[in-house]
């Protein structure tokens, strides 16, 4: 119980606040939204050479669409030396990190939920029945790049430049997140077998574990001077 | 109490703290005094369990730092130049939120009880944004006095007031003294700190070059010490 009160009240604080805002929900939507029309003039409907780069573009939208959301959520805490009032109260540090990497899973979730199917009607893609799988690769795949994101975003507030500093520091990192969600994604919509999907998928839950794991260790000693 | 134990804090080879050692007992009000860059913020962030020292300890409200920091945490409350209020939050919002934060038991009641005496008990539902400086800075030592701390740490809290805040965080802070907590507060106001102080520290690049009750201080024996305000040396050595 000692734990699960201050990861809801961080939550519980983080929604409020962006439910006041919205500053951080309507930049990531109006990004996704936009790259995923402009796509869809690029390419023909239905055509192959679509179907092959549609997991991709999938990913990319996601991805850069969860930079800016992380990018400004960190810098939120920044402003009237919060995170300071944050980091001063009597808990452990691995508990803001769970609670703030928890309220970046939800924003790039519902990104998720609102782009997926407004890319499904304008790509036409089929998932063959696949749906739990893909929501499953999508919720890892989010949760993966929510984790590294929340620890580097807190590593790049603390430098000068840290809009350039972010990416810098949090692509290549999730290369292997990013790679396993694309090509699990990408064996989804091609209508793949199981056996060709799952092992991509255990390699996405074995990173999340581990990245997890290391960035909950890490944030103490990342947010004190 | 506060015990301060041969505290040094380096930023690579820059010394922000020298060697400063000091005792405090519990209900006093303590001021600490220096030129920009002399170290207070570095003292009052190492107090407040938010930075490592280099070398040497620190034991604030009968908890060493470097052991258990959140029981540190626990038992202070902390007033800066800046607020730690979230701006787009109604003032009970964000003390509903530190009360949680601080498990604070009867946080209705207290929250009441704190709001009524630094009088924004009618402002309580209105967005932070909306409030002046002072009632900012009011509803900051409400935050800080939420969970009943035994120690108050102050880092420049007069900093932007108008005169009538600056009466009522004093006012404040006499009641907090009846109470025992002990009161710990950096400052720019030489006047103020040996009005109201019972005890002055001075550090002057990084060292501590007077702890002395506030009574016994010859009038401009601080001011002398403040005018030593040269840059930082780069080794301890260095300003031997």
């Amino acid at each position: 119980m000692n734990f699960i009160q201050p990861i809801r009240s961080i939550l519980l604080k983080d929604l409020l606040l962006e439910w006041r805002n919205k500053d951080i929900l309507v930049s990531m939507l109006v990004f996704s939204l936009t790259v995923v029309v402009i796509f869809n003039f690029v390419f023909e409907p239905g055509s192959a050479e679509m179907q092959a780069t549609v997991p991709g573009i999938l990913w990319v939208v996601f991805i850069f669409a969860s930079q800016l959301g992380l990018s400004r959520s960190y810098a939120r805490e920044q402003e009237n030396g919060l995170m300071h009032g944050l980091l001063l109260c009597p808990v452990d540090r691995s508990l803001i990190f769970t609670a703030k990497a928890l309220g970046n899973l939800l924003f790039i979730l519902l990104v998720e939920v609102v782009t997926l199917p407004v890319m499904t009607v304008l790509f036409d893609l089929q998932f063959h029945h696949q749906w739990p799988r893909l929501l499953l690769v999508l919720g890892l795949g989010a949760w993966g790049f929510a984790t590294v994101g929340t620890l580097f975003s807190a590593i790049a507030a603390n430098t000068r430049s840290r809009e350039v500093m972010l990416p810098i520091l949090l692509f290549p990192v999730s290369v292997p997140i990013i790679l396993a969600s694309i090509k699990s994604t990408s064996y989804l919509l091609s209508g793949r077998n199981v056996q060709d999907i799952d092992p991509w998928v255990r390699l996405l839950i074995a990173f999340d574990v581990i990245y997890f794991v290391v960035c909950y260790l890490l944030y103490e000693y990342v947010v004190e001077e | 109490m506060i015990i301060a134990q041969g505290l040094c804090k380096k930023f690579g080879s820059l010394y922000a703290l020298r060697d400063v050692s000091f005792e405090i007992g519990q209900g006093q009000w303590v001021a600490l005094l220096g030129a920009n860059g002399a170290g207070k913020t570095s003292l009052s962030r190492i107090l407040a369990a938010l930075s490592r020292p280099s070398a040497g300890r620190a034991c604030v409200a009968g908890q060493w730092v470097d052991e258990k920091p959140e029981l540190v945490r626990e038992r202070i409350g902390v007033v800066s130049h800046h607020t730690l209020l979230y701006e787009d939050l109604s003032a009970v919002e964000n003390l509903k939120f530190y009360a949680a934060m601080y498990r604070v038991r009867q946080a209705e009641e207290r929250m009441a009880e704190l709001l009524n005496q630094v009088g924004l008990w009618t402002r309580r539902r209105d967005p932070v944004r909306t409030f002046s400086r002072g009632m900012q800075q009011r509803l900051a030592l409400v935050r800080a006095m939420l969970h009943e701390p035994s120690v108050l740490l102050l880092d420049e809290p007069f900093a932007g007031l108008d005169v009538h805040a600056s009466r009522l965080l004093t006012h404040f802070m006499e009641q907090a003294l009846q109470q025992n907590v002990t009161v710990f507060m950096t400052t720019h106001d030489v006047e103020y700190a040996q009005a109201h102080s019972q005890r002055t520290l001075v550090l002057v690049q990084g060292r501590l070059r007077l702890n002395e009750a506030s009574r016994q201080i010859a009038a401009g024996q601080v001011l002398d010490l403040l005018r030593d305000t040269g840059p930082v040396g780069t080794t301890p050595a260095a300003s031997r």
